[in-house]
């Protein structure tokens, strides 16, 4: 609290205080989201005009896409596993037929968790590597640079991280999505004996299945940059800022991840699966 | 890119081994040393206070709305198929056993270490690289048992306790979702879940979130003391950190799915 705000709270009733000590819980939040919004909608006006550097961009591809590969793959992997084995001996117990497991496997990691698992480790992989970057970037006084020579920071670092994890996001997911159906397979076919043949069911896919599919993917691909960028360029203060600004960037990234994953759900449910 | 001849591609995977080697053996040795400490115990009071309200408390909101959300989707997502069978009564079973299992630990984890771990790698990794952990050790103050004992203690104990407000907060979120969307009564969603819900599964869950919280904090712990190279140092280092920490709560997962079948 500043002096300003201390002489000011003091002045108050003791109501109002006590209103005070409610609304001063959401300030912070407040902020920070108009902040996000701030930089996300300058982000979208400055991706929509040039110049935009088509090299840079190039490279955020490369550090996103392929820097994260292993990552995403060995999580995916063993999450396919995990389901399968799960899912495996309930429906054994209760059903007691494991024919329609492949199908109804492939239709949950379309809807949920091949995109959502993917943006959560991205959000710690990229999110933070971002907000790192960008965090150092501005407690070393590069962004201030930046700006003095008439370069637009978030022109300059945040539309190309925007454009390459847009595009990284979708295909990462692609690829997370065979490796967990290929996990799956692999335990469905040693543990409980099902046939490849049949667990490769695509019947019970639909239209909407994709498009929520790629909608979560693009909102993904969209929500994590900008929001690792607002926590690096939010940064001050030497290294102890630069850790604030990552552990800000991976919290608020995985957030709204969750809540656009329950939206994006929501929305899918009622248009398309009811 | 230029093209790599065969001896440095198999070089360049041998050090990528060796990196990887000298992480595992370094947080094997300070699980040792953490351990040893409680034999008999020997630890800071007030630290492990200050540390149990820090990574507690502060971590609690953002708990409670990730397994509500998290409990809400469980929910949509079996929605489709409860609906189809017409097999309302199944909806507390589907989602509760889904979330207090496996979907529940899995992603309070994941937050956990973003909050909790990510946080606790940047605050030792600051720590060291402005040289504080050599000024503790020329007073004579063990950083081991001075700043490490307590973040554990604080890391196991409230991933434990946070994932059982947790899975409450889960199944409430879903029983709401599971009466706005589909018209399922709170009541038959909890008498579903009582019914067909054992102590067993909320168990499982919860050695699950104790593993998770060990692994969080033994992985935070170890990338922060390894920090080096200013500020640039602290981001890497709090970047490797979470992503290990992720690696591990999936693969730990998979292996306590397995062997507890």
């Amino acid at each position: 609290m500043t002096k300003h705000t201390q002489a000011y709270v003091a002045a108050l009733s003791p109501t109002q205080r006590r209103i005070a000590q409610v609304g001063v819980l959401f300030v912070p939040i407040v902020t920070q989201v108009t902040d996000i919004l701030r930089v996300g909608s300058l982000a979208f006006y400055y991706a929509f005009k040039k110049p935009i550097r088509w090299r840079e961009v190039v490279q955020q591809s490369f550090f996103i896409g392929n820097r994260s590969l292993a990552f995403v793959m060995i999580v995916l992997g063993f999450l396919g596993m995990i389901l399968i084995f799960q899912s495996g001996f309930q429906a054994k117990r209760i059903v007691g037929d494991l024919q329609g497991m492949g199908a109804l496997y492939l239709q949950l990691l379309f809807r949920e968790f091949a995109p959502t698992v993917t943006a959560l480790m991205l959000a710690t992989r990229v999110g933070t590597g971002i907000a790192a970057e960008i965090g150092s970037m501005v407690v070393t006084e590069q962004v201030d640079a930046l700006r003095m020579n008439n370069a637009e920071p978030i022109q300059y670092l945040v539309v190309p991280r925007l454009l390459a994890s847009i595009v990284m996001t979708f295909v990462l997911s692609c690829v997370a999505l065979c490796v967990a159906f290929a996990t799956g397979m692999f335990v469905a076919n040693t543990v409980f004996e099902v046939n490849v043949a049949t667990f490769y069911n695509t019947s019970l896919l639909e239209w909407g299945d994709l498009i929520i599919f790629s909608l979560k993917a693009l909102a993904y691909g969209i929500t994590i940059p900008i929001i690792a960028s607002q926590a690096g360029l939010s940064a001050f203060g030497g290294s102890e800022g630069v850790g604030t600004a990552t552990t800000m960037a991976v919290v608020n990234a995985s957030l709204a991840v969750t809540i656009l994953d329950f939206v994006l759900s929501g929305v899918g449910y009622i248009f398309f699966f009811s | 890119m230029q093209a790599l001849s065969p001896l440095k591609l198999l070089s360049r995977f041998g050090a990528a081994f060796m990196e990887v080697a000298q992480d595992v053996g370094g947080m094997a040795v300070l699980l040792y040393k953490v351990i040893r400490c409680f034999f008999p115990p020997k630890l800071d009071g007030m630290e492990t206070w200050r540390n149990l309200y820090k990574v507690g408390v502060k971590s609690a909101p953002i708990v409670v709305v990730t397994a509500m959300l998290t409990g809400a989707i469980m929910v949509i997502q079996s929605g489709a198929l409860v609906a189809q069978f017409d097999a309302f009564g199944l909806l507390g079973w589907g989602a509760g056993f889904a979330t207090l299992r496996e979907v529940g630990p899995i992603m309070i984890g994941l937050m956990f270490s973003g909050r909790v771990g990510a946080n606790n790698t940047a605050e030792l990794g600051t720590m060291k690289v402005t040289d504080q952990i050599d000024a503790l050790r020329a007073l004579a103050i063990d950083p081991i048992t001075y700043l490490l004992v307590p973040r554990f203690i604080a890391i196991v104990l409230m991933m434990f306790l946070l994932t059982i407000v947790g899975d409450l907060t889960a199944l409430v979120g879903g029983a709401y979702t599971g009466q706005v969307l589909l018209g399922v009564s709170p009541s038959l969603f909890a008498s579903s879940v009582i019914e067909y819900i054992k102590l067993e599964d909320l168990f499982n869950g919860l050695f699950k979130a104790f593993t998770f919280g060990v692994a969080i904090a033994v992985v935070s712990s170890h990338y922060g003391m390894t920090t080096s190279g200013g500020a640039v140092g602290v981001g890497r280092s709090v970047n490797n950190s979470v992503v290990a920490s992720a690696v591990l709560i999936f693969v730990l997962d998979y292996f306590i799915t397995s062997i507890l079948h």
